[in-house]
């Protein structure tokens, strides 16, 4: 068992006080911040990353981890609260969660999200440290034309095939792709959109997108909607504990949640929402209860978060073993690690074994410190909900800005953050999705080289592509998740009626 | 609820179309304009020029799709939208002047918070600005960030 023996190891390292310490430290600040309204986890991560550039790469990662596991458990308490999901994949938990808040049920509505978090990370974790090793040991053979095919996919799924419109999604995709050309080529040295910008040379910064799109656009779009529509916390009313037969009708939704989630986030399909829909739609259809949903069923809470949490435990296992991100979460991180200099991927297992492992392994440690932080101390959390708009949302875009300057204090930088801010706003207003912005942005110039190294392997030859069954199959694969969108009509239809 | 369909186009739906038109013309001048070329297969124009068929293409389908009804947002507080703007050119005013990240980002949170309909301006630049002086001392000081330092920054 090599994972079990490097998994060991890898607590070894992460039981240290001091990256015991970082883990404590990341989940509180994930904590923290992922319970503010409007913030998703890929918007903690970006906004916390500046308060880890000086720290050591080892000590980072492992508090990444738990701004990562924090920032989605905090997601979820602002999506039962306040029916402000921070993100698509939470549409679902706001669903039934707001609906059983409203009915004086909030608290072991919040009990069942943390408990089937835990649970289903736990166990996507596992499937992290197991599949990852072998992963790896295949993803090593993969030539260039592999990693493009891989990457054909996950532009597909992140952008047409799980939206509910196809022509905005890849509206949202091409526009991360024309930010992706931004830059000096790095094969060639060639310029490309740079206009003559100094500061455009090197590219945008996946934060700067990411925080502009996220933080500006969504603070614009909710000071355009709030003097119409003033969002209030619901307090938690009675016990914060399940009762026994919530436990009952618990369990079982984590479980099948999680076995839902994992293998959809460890695929490069993208897209967390699809797996809380399809838990969702699986807990209608098996509750002994189904005239509840929609007036706030907990199995429509605990089924949806985990499986939840565990496609964004699962989408680490292309982020790591094949450096390939499929969120908009994970494409922050992977910008986190390049701040480092360390690229995800099969080469990371053996160059640093240590510290993937140790993140592992931290992941786990993150885990049950959300447990215990969350399940005693979510009435403290939600008193952070209570901080008036004004303040709240002044205090983000300082923050949010703050992380801009701290990194790179030009004003082109900043104005490019503001531009990012209006295009996020606007996206917001007429529904594109943000997430395939930012994958393309990040996996649009990974792309254009991996071909172009095939075709150089090649001689030009772009038989190249078909050649080799790996790459043929998964072109295949990318062309029928774009045509899948017209069979999916089912999956939008549903959507709709939850509206 | 909703008013009866209007004979005509999606306004929104164009001028995106339109938008996205303009940014594929934009990317296909700048591959032209490449001098740099790669020795075998796809130089770095060839996806300057993918991405602005991409764009063109979705730019189309976007003039189509403008035919048909679409999303229609909601009533919209400009007179917010345009605080939140004047909260952002003042802290890149600030930055652009020297005057510091503490006076920028105070302009900001305070403005921000007009925003969102406060009326207590000094009020919100005194928080603003212990906030961000906070702020900067504990990134300036104990993480070693190097925020921009203006006037008030030197003091400390």
């Amino acid at each position: 068992m090599d994972a079990l023996t490097h998994l060991f190891q890898g607590f070894g390292a992460a039981i240290l006080p001091v990256n015991l310490l970082f883990a404590g430290i990341g989940v509180l600040l994930g904590t923290a911040v992922g319970v503010l309204p409007g913030i998703g986890p890929a918007l903690t991560v970006a906004l916390l990353l500046p308060v880890t550039f000086q720290l050591d790469p080892g000590g980072s990662l492992i508090m990444f981890a738990g701004i990562y596991y924090g920032g989605m458990y905090g997601g979820s308490t602002t999506a039962i609260l306040l029916n402000t999901p921070g993100e698509a994949a939470s549409v679902v938990t706001a669903l039934e969660g707001n609906r059983m808040a409203r009915s004086g049920r909030g608290g072991p509505a919040l009990a069942t999200a943390a408990l089937g978090s835990f649970v289903a990370a736990l166990i996507a974790t596992a499937g992290l440290a197991f599949l990852a090793p072998w992963l790896v040991k295949v993803a090593v053979r993969f030539g260039p034309w592999d990693y493009f095919g891989l990457m054909l996919i996950a532009f597909v799924t992140v952008s047409a095939t799980f939206g509910s419109s196809p022509l905005r999604g890849l509206t949202s995709l091409a526009l991360g792709l024309w930010l992706g050309l931004i830059g000096i080529d790095q094969l060639t040295g060639q310029t490309r959109l740079t206009f003559g910008v100094p500061n455009l040379f090197d590219g945008i910064e996946v934060t700067t997108l990411a925080v502009g799109l996220f933080a500006i656009g969504e603070a614009l779009y909710v000071v355009s909607r709030h003097a119409f529509a003033p969002e209030k916390p619901i307090p938690i009313k009675g016990s914060v504990w399940m009762t026994r037969a919530d436990w009952g009708r618990s369990w079982k939704p984590w479980l099948r949640g999680a076995a839902i989630g994992f293998p959809i986030g460890a695929l490069p399909a993208g897209g967390a929402e699809i797996p809380t829909f399809l838990s969702y739609t699986a807990e209608r259809k098996l509750s002994r209860h189904p005239e509840e949903f929609g007036q706030g069923a907990i199995e429509g809470v605990a089924g949806p978060e985990a499986a939840n949490n565990a496609s964004a435990a699962g989408s680490l296992v292309p982020l790591l073993t094949l450096g390939l991100p499929t969120s908009a979460t994970a494409a922050v991180m992977l910008a986190g690690f390049q701040q480092y200099n360390i690229q995800p991927g099969p080469l990371l297992f053996v160059q640093h074994a240590d510290l993937v492992w140790a993140l592992i392994a931290s992941l786990f440690i993150a885990n049950v410190m959300l447990l215990v932080l969350n399940l005693p101390l979510v009435g403290l959390w939600v008193q952070l909900l209570r901080i008036p708009m004004p303040w709240l949302y002044a205090g983000i875009l300082v923050f949010a800005t703050m992380g801009t300057i701290a990194a790179n204090p030009s004003v082109v930088e900043l104005l490019l953050l503001s531009g990012f801010g209006v295009v996020g706003f606007i996206m917001r207003r007429y529904d594109y999705p943000v997430a395939p912005v930012i994958v393309g942005l990040i996996l649009g110039p990974m792309a254009d080289s991996q071909l172009r190294r095939a075709l150089q392997m090649s001689l030009g030859d772009p038989m190249v592509l078909f050649q080799h069954p790996g790459s043929a199959i998964m072109i295949v694969i990318a062309v029928l998740a774009l045509l899948a969108p017209f069979l999916f009509r089912g999956l939008a239809r549903l959507r709709k009626e939850e509206d | 609820m909703q008013p009866p369909a209007r004979p005509g186009f999606h306004r929104p739906t164009l001028i995106i179309g339109v938008g996205l038109f303009a940014l594929a013309a934009v990317t296909w001048f700048d591959a032209r304009s490449m001098t740099i070329r790669a020795n075998y297969g796809m130089g770095a124009d060839a996806a300057s020029y993918f991405v602005a068929a991409f764009l063109a293409a979705l730019g189309a389908g976007h003039l189509i799709a403008a035919m048909r009804p679409g999303i229609r947002a909601g009533d919209t507080d400009w007179a917010g939208v345009g605080w939140v703007m004047l909260a952002l050119v003042g802290l890149i005013g600030s930055i652009w002047a020297g005057a510091g990240f503490i006076i920028g980002s105070t302009l900001l949170f305070a403005f921000t918070a007009r925003s969102f309909g406060r009326r207590a301006l000094p009020a919100d630049l005194l928080i603003g600005l212990a906030l961000s002086t906070l702020i900067f001392l504990l990134f300036n000081k104990l993480l070693q960030l190097a925020l921009p330092m203006g006037p008030l920054e030197r003091l400390f």
